[in-house]
């Protein structure tokens, strides 16, 4: 497949859950090496978006394809493609981090997966925690070993699901970070969010998922474009994204 | 896909048997009940029952199986809610490994920790009395009852599982099974009950498992019993399984 083609097309999507209506005809894609931020407030859509596109819930409607493969009728391939970091870490809390590593491991089939587990340890800061139950660690720690274990098999496409919900600001700085590093590294990254700063702060491309939809979405330099031009008064500043989203939002309503 | 069934399951079966091993409350609840059964019954109740046989714990010793069995079973169903709850049972769902381990790591593990409560108990029951003439064909026949009906009510424990919306609820189901010995052949003769408890007793599944089990350990002929153990085992395990794997779609769906 070239290269060029996006690493995730949604196109149409529609989902309901009985009579209501979370998406209602969602488009967007996703340019491969990227990290593309789905923002959103609490109960738009995010995570039915992302659970649809890891193959864990089925759309009534609309197609979505992953690094090529359609969800619907490839779901294996879009499976071998991605590693899905969701809302709530799911973490085993009864085994030690490095036992969630190695078992990880060994789904993937990573030929050292003892090796990859140090290695990742130590790359999350959680090399002395390793050897301890996950049942004894922080919400920061937790989360780490989490996106730890997404990391196993390099899968070309990740998803995060509101990474850095519920970190402190310190566990949150780490986590961008990282995230920074596998964008770097060639990996696409959808991540949803609904700070704003959030996707200011990562994403090469953002989208504002609103009543079903995708409202707007575009670089953080578009989105700004759809605010009047800056008043120059004492000092120019340019308008944040949140005054974006609050415009937008207005607009529509 | 189908060659990787097996390495996932396994992998699964060692996830699942750590969380047994590092749960000493199940340890305890599995083994140590069924053996204050044994005791209770051989040294309180047992002198005041008549069964005709003169080794009232060589009697007693299949419904005391069927309990721990029972009780064991109702672990795998809190386990496997647990691990839905936590997100973990998604994220195997999300990675390329056959899908269908999750649940059979689920009903390994149950088959081995039952199978183990057993041998710890036929070794208690050797402390207090418990003896059997029976040779290596019978104990594989008494090993591949208790085998096929610890297989049709992890099933039960599977469809409990994935349909409970609470922890007890996933467990709680086993009550009636663990109490069902007790209207059976297990303890005292059938003979002794009153009408319609008697003919319930009867033609309940408990009775024709135990008198198999008594009657193998005993070097005796099983007759139809054993046909009729078999036939309930088969049966509950078919519908069992049938009733879980809608459930599974549902969830999954
Ligand atoms: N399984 C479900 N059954 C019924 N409603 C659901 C279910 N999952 C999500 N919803 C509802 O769908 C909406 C969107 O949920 P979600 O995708 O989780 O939003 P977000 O991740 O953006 O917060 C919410 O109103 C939520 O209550
Ligand atoms: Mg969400």
């Amino acid at each position: 497949m070239p290269t060029t083609s996006p690493a995730i097309r949604v196109s149409g999507l529609r989902k309901s859950y009985q009579q209501l209506a979370v998406l209602k005809g969602v488009d967007f894609e996703v340019a491969r090496g990227s990290i593309f931020a789905l923002l959103g407030s609490n109960g738009a859509g995010k995570t039915t978006v992302v659970r649809i596109l890891s193959t864990l819930l089925k759309p009534d409607g609309g197609t979505a394809s992953v690094h090529g493969f359609d969800v619907g009728s490839e779901p294996l391939r879009v499976r071998e493609s991605i590693s899905l970091t969701g809302q709530f870490a799911a973490v085993d809390e009864i085994l030690t981090g490095r036992e969630n590593l190695v078992m990880v491991g060994r789904l993937r089939r990573v030929g050292n997966a003892r090796d990859v587990a140090d290695e990742l340890l130590a790359r999350f800061g959680l090399a002395d925690a390793g050897g301890r139950r996950v049942g004894t660690y922080s919400g920061g720690m937790r989360r780490r070993l989490d996106i730890a274990m997404s990391l196993i098999g390099d899968p070309p496409v990740i998803f995060l699901d509101e990474p850095t919900t519920g970190l402190d600001p310190e566990g949150r700085i780490e986590v961008w970070n990282e995230i920074q590093k596998l964008a770097g590294g060639g990996t696409t990254v959808l991540l949803t969010t609904q700070h704003l700063e959030e996707a200011e702060k990562l994403a090469d491309r953002i989208a504002i998922l609103h009543e079903g939809a995708i409202i707007v979405s575009g670089t953080l330099t578009d989105l700004r474009k759809l605010l009047p031009p800056a008043k120059v008064e004492y000092v120019e500043r340019l308008p944040t994204l949140e005054e974006v989203f609050l415009s937008v939002i207005g607009k529509r309503a | 896909m189908a060659t990787h069934v097996l390495g996932d399951s396994a992998v699964m079966l060692g996830r699942s048997i750590k969380h047994v091993s590092r749960s000493l409350d199940t340890i305890i609840t599995v083994t140590i009940m069924p053996i204050a059964f044994l005791l209770l019954f051989r040294y309180v109740f047992g002198g005041a029952i008549q069964t005709g046989s003169s080794n009232y714990t060589n009697y007693l010793m299949p419904g005391v199986l069927l309990i721990a069995i029972a009780s064991g079973i109702s672990y795998t169903g809190f386990r496997l809610f647990n691990d839905m709850r936590s997100g973990i049972f998604e994220r195997f769902h999300s990675m390329p490994i056959a899908r269908s381990s999750v649940l059979w790591g689920h009903v390994l593990t149950s088959m081995v920790a039952n199978a183990i409560s057993v041998v710890v108990i036929l070794l208690a029951g050797l402390g207090i009395g418990f003896r059997t003439s029976a040779g290596v064909l019978a104990w594989l026949a008494v090993a591949g009852v208790l085998a096929v009906f610890t297989l049709a009510l992890t099933w039960l424990a599977i469809v409990a599982g994935l349909s409970a919306s609470t922890p007890d609820g996933a467990s709680a189901f086993s009550y009636p099974l663990i109490f069902l010995p007790f209207i059976s052949s297990a303890f005292v003769p059938t003979e002794t009950m009153p009408g319609p408890v008697r003919a319930f007793a009867e033609n309940q599944p408990v009775t024709a498992i135990v008198n198999s089990i008594r009657a193998l350990f005993d070097q005796q002929p099983v007759g139809n019993d054993i046909w009729t153990a078999l036939a309930w085992c088969a049966g509950i395990l078919i519908i069992a399984y049938a009733v879980a794997m809608a459930a599974y779609r549902r969830k999954i769906a």
